[in-house]
């Protein structure tokens, strides 16, 4: 099948799906946005979260089909050209990042929280990133990222 | 003792600062090509078709329809693997694809490369195999005890290694023994098994993976494909993590010989199920411990016996026994020690390679032990440890002299006086109890407790292994600013290990733009990343390597301005002369003239272990950490949530403080997971929960705040007085909450992770 979709601003096409692939795929091995991750395939690891017109999602869980003429959003549309957005930043310099698979994704769950919640207290940023996994850091710095870019995205 | 160096101080981004890692922006912006994300023209995708048996022979197999599969391009069986068909890292009796009998459920039978991951998959299960399935051998004590089908020739032993210290016959007033298990871990790092082969038209290949021991994997897959090792030339890919779970082969030699059949780039990539299949294991291990004490509390000696699982193939067993042996009497002084460990074949998975291997079984029983005595005796737990610790100067029941800081009664003193959390409130959020958001309960039922613990672990390869790293560092100068290019095949899995290369670089010789060159093997071997060595090992490496050229730099100044070579140094990226000082900069020194140098450095030599006594020199440097853990328990459901987890590490040396701390954080979380949720469920010798839906890992709500003490006390023998840091902390913070669950509930709890129904024994 064929499907249309806007991903980072741009209307993209993919032609010769096949039906039982997801989103994820789709976007890593048709439109070569491979930021977003492959970690579990079944929604617990959070690593393939993009927006979809707005909602953060996990992509692999979401049919290519059902993005058709829908707005996706992934770790790659977030920096301006050679600019960082302040959470991927913040993520950089709190030494948040290790192996840094779990990035995109948190990076994107980040995103969506500090654009809802302008100051999440700390129970609140670990409630919005419960579904995201992380196996280096512990998450002590993760939170330290998010504060960071609360601070600055308010400031 | 190390030599002193020329280091200065205080260099923007050098070693001691939080300098950033060079690929931060990339992966934060997910522009950083992991093995997965790799891409070839004209590719085609390979899969395994794997053993659903722990224990069978193969009667048939039939390729006929997968091959009738359009997109199909290959279907591989044993009698298609060119070279050896055995491979392992310290004995080859691993199959690349089984012949006739397969060990355990998951082991690779055939594979397929065809046009779309989704055909791979359909193909693989229109392959038909016919298997006359077996008895499966599943417990470690009756592989030693003989009984059951032998797996390998030679026996289901792949090791046994006896320590003896002291009077074997020694007794005491009080003896506390005590039977402890600990479950199977998995390293669950999040990028799966993947990589990328590409064949060359002269028969060679390269591959792009992600590895933790480039030139380890290159020796076995040239043996596979019955390749010199100059044809098969390996590239380190994005790394997601490892832990341990990538010292073994998984996809590497099978995306070869399928690139090589087929004559196309062959990409793999493993699901989260598979990589259950497709990686080995933390060894699971029963503990038998007795240890006698003296009315005051003084330990005289240890008597035990360990069992660890080594599952299917052998892998790195063999190190994991030393290490539990060796390590097995923990961080104390004990004048009689009497330990047997063994490392078994059997039909469960293989295990092999995590975090802190060996002393982290270990760990849990002795102080496990420590605890119980402490109560038999009526004593506070770290007031008991304390009286027993040992320090530099101490001897480990392997005989060797602790010739380096061994700060254990200072590490435990911190985390006991670290402030305390506040009690739970009268009116709890529920976010903060244990069931969380679950909403399960408002404080009823709700008991706090508190544990300790501290462990032991040695950093580098034992037992006399010929441990190196090899750098290649390049200067010269670009667009008028002296540049360093430095080259290892040393793996950067995450932590950090190309930052400190950089941070070395720029404090030896006042160099701040350091380009870290892809990692691959044609720069010499880097050695594995693991046994928390790289920042020792191949940090050495970069220091000896500035050292180098910085002597030929010294060299080329001193015919160019035609002074004395022994007047010259360089401070701060300076020529500087003892009598005239500052002559020039580096840029005018360099001119258009490149120096290069490589080196390879060696740490101190260890010894074997004598096989009958267990004594010998056989580690180069031990490492410390101690855990508080300050748990919550619903008694009434047996759910546990971690209040708080203090450490105090001593690392030497805080190459990259900010980086230390990720170290302490994520191992300590590793260690969590294992005493509260982390277990790969074998029942049968078959996993039953290979997903993230069913092996729980800790999330951001499970982890508490770490409020940590990184101690500084310099090691004389290793480069800046740095210890390795990665492991240390996984090994104490198991004990320590399993210790805190004792506490709140009075229970003994002797088995980890400590499931629900242990806690309300239903």
């Amino acid at each position: 099948m064929r499907v249309r979709v806007t991903v980072n601003g741009e209307d993209r096409t993919a032609d010769d799906v096949w039906e039982g692939e997801s989103l994820l795929y789709l976007l890593r091995e048709r439109l070569g946005l491979p930021g977003s991750k492959n970690a579990c395939e079944q929604g617990e690891c959070g690593s393939c979260t993009v927006y979809l017109d707005d909602s953060p999602v996990c992509s692999c869980l979401v049919a290519a089909g059902q993005a058709q003429h829908r707005d996706v959003r992934t770790v790659e549309g977030l920096a301006q050209g050679e600019a960082l957005d302040p959470v991927q930043e913040a993520f950089v310099e709190a030494g948040a990042v290790q192996c840094g698979f779990c990035s995109p994704g948190l990076i994107v769950a980040a995103h969506d929280l500090l654009h809802r919640v302008p100051n999440p207290s700390d129970p609140e940023i670990r409630e919005a990133l419960a579904g995201n996994l992380c196996r280096c850091t512990g998450y002590e710095k993760i939170l330290d990222a998010v504060r960071l870019a609360g601070r600055r995205i308010n400031a | 003792m190390t030599q002193e160096t020329a280091v200065t101080s205080g260099v923007a981004d050098g070693i001691g600062t939080n300098a950033r890692r060079p690929d931060g922006p990339l992966k934060a912006k997910g522009q950083f090509a992991y093995s997965s994300d790799l891409w070839h023209e004209d590719m085609i995708w390979g899969a395994t078709l794997r053993s659903p048996h722990p224990y069978a022979h193969i009667t048939g197999i039939d390729l006929t329809e997968a091959l009738k599969l359009p997109g199909v391009y290959a279907v591989l069986t044993h009698r298609d693997v060119p070279g050896t068909n055995l491979y392992g890292l310290e004995h080859s009796d691993q199959p690349v694809l089984a012949v006739d009998t397969v060990r355990y459920q998951g082991e690779p039978v055939a594979l397929v490369g065809a046009d779309h991951p989704e055909t791979a998959r359909r193909a693989i299960k229109l392959i038909k195999v016919e298997y006359d399935v077996r008895e499966p051998l599943t417990d470690a004590e009756t592989a030693v005890s003989g009984e059951g089908p032998i797996l390998h020739p030679g026996g289901n032993v792949v090791r046994h290694v006896p320590i003896r210290k002291g009077d074997p016959n020694a007794t005491a007033d009080i003896v506390v023994s005590g039977e402890y298990e600990v479950g199977m871990q998995d390293q669950a790092f999040l990028g799966p098994e993947s990589g990328l082969a590409v064949p060359a038209e002269d028969g060679s290949i390269d591959l792009y993976v992600a590895t933790q021991w480039l030139h380890v994997d290159q020796r076995q897959v040239a043996a596979a494909l019955g390749l010199p090792i100059s044809k098969v030339r390996l590239t380190l890919a994005g790394v997601g993590g490892a832990f341990g779970g990538r010292e073994d082969l998984s996809m590497q030699v099978h995306s070869c010989l399928l690139a090589l059949h087929v004559g196309k780039p062959v990409k793999m990539v493993y699901n989260r199920e598979e990589s259950f299949f497709g990686h080995v294991h933390r060894h699971p291990a029963k503990l038998y411990y007795e240890h006698g004490v003296t009315s005051a509390g003084k330990l005289v000696y240890l008597k035990a016996k360990i069992y660890l699982d080594g599952g299917a193939y052998a892998s790195s067993t063999g190190a994991v026994v030393a290490n539990a042996a060796t390590l097995g009497a923990g961080p104390y002084d004990i004048p009689n020690v009497n330990i047997d460990c063994w490392g078994t074949y059997t039909n469960n998975p293989p295990c092999g390679a995590m975090r802190g291997f060996g002393a982290v079984q270990a760990g849990f029983a002795y102080e496990s032990q420590m605890d119980k005595i402490a109560a038999t005796l009526g004593m506070h737990p770290v007031e008991f440890r304390a009286r027993n610790a040992m320090a530099e100067g101490s001897v480990m029941p392997t005989g060797q002299l602790v010739d380096a800081p061994a700060p254990v009664v200072e590490l435990l003193d911190r985390v006991r006086r670290k402030p305390m959390p506040a009690p739970l409130p009268a009116d709890p959020d529920i976010r903060q109890l244990p069931g969380g958001v679950s909403n399960t309960t408002h404080g009823e039922g709700v008991v706090r407790g508190i544990g300790y613990a501290v462990g032991i672990k040695n950093v580098c390869f034992s037992e006399g292994f010929d441990d190196y790293s090899t750098a290649r560092l390049r200067i010269e100068v670009i667009a008028d600013e002296p540049v360093a290019t430095v080259h290892t095949a040393a793996a950067e899995v995450g932590q950090g290990l190309i930052t400190i290369e950089q941070q070395i670089i720029r404090s030896e010789l006042g160099i701040h733009r350091v380009t870290v060159h892809p990692t691959d093997t044609s720069v010499g071997n880097g050695g594995s990343t693991s046994a928390s060595r790289q920042t020792y090992v191949t940090g050495g490496a970069v220091k000896a390597a500035c050292e180098a050229v910085r002597a030929s730099l010294l060299t080329l100044a001193a015919r160019r301005y035609n002074l004395p070579r022994r007047d010259l140094t360089l401070v701060d990226g300076k020529l500087v002369s003892d009598t005239s000082g500052v002559l020039a900069d580096l840029v005018d020194v360099l001119s258009t003239e490149v120096v290069e140098e490589t080196v390879e450095w060696r740490h101190r030599s260890t010894e074997p272990i004598d096989p009958v006594t267990g004594q010998g020199n056989a580690h180069v440097q031990y490492g410390f950490a101690a855990h508080r853990a300050i748990v919550d328990v619903d008694t009434e459901l047996g759910l546990v949530r971690v209040v708080q987890l203090d450490c105090a590490q001593d690392v030497g040396k805080a190459m990259n403080p900010q980086a230390v701390l990720g170290q302490i954080q994520g191992g300590s979380a590793q260690g969590l997971g294992l005493a509260v949720m982390e277990e790969i469920q074998i029942v049968d010798g078959k996993i039953r929960n290979p997903s993230f839906t069913d092996y729980l890992i800790p999330t951001i709500l499970d982890m508490p705040p770490m409020d940590i003490d990184v101690l500084e006390n310099p090691d004389p023998h290793a480069p800046y007085g740095l210890r390795g840091v990665g492991e240390p902390p996984t090994i104490s913070s198991t004990p320590a909450i399993v210790a805190a669950i004792r506490a709140a509930t009075g229970l003994a709890l002797t088995r980890t992770p400590v499931r629900p129904e242990h806690i309300t024994g239903t």
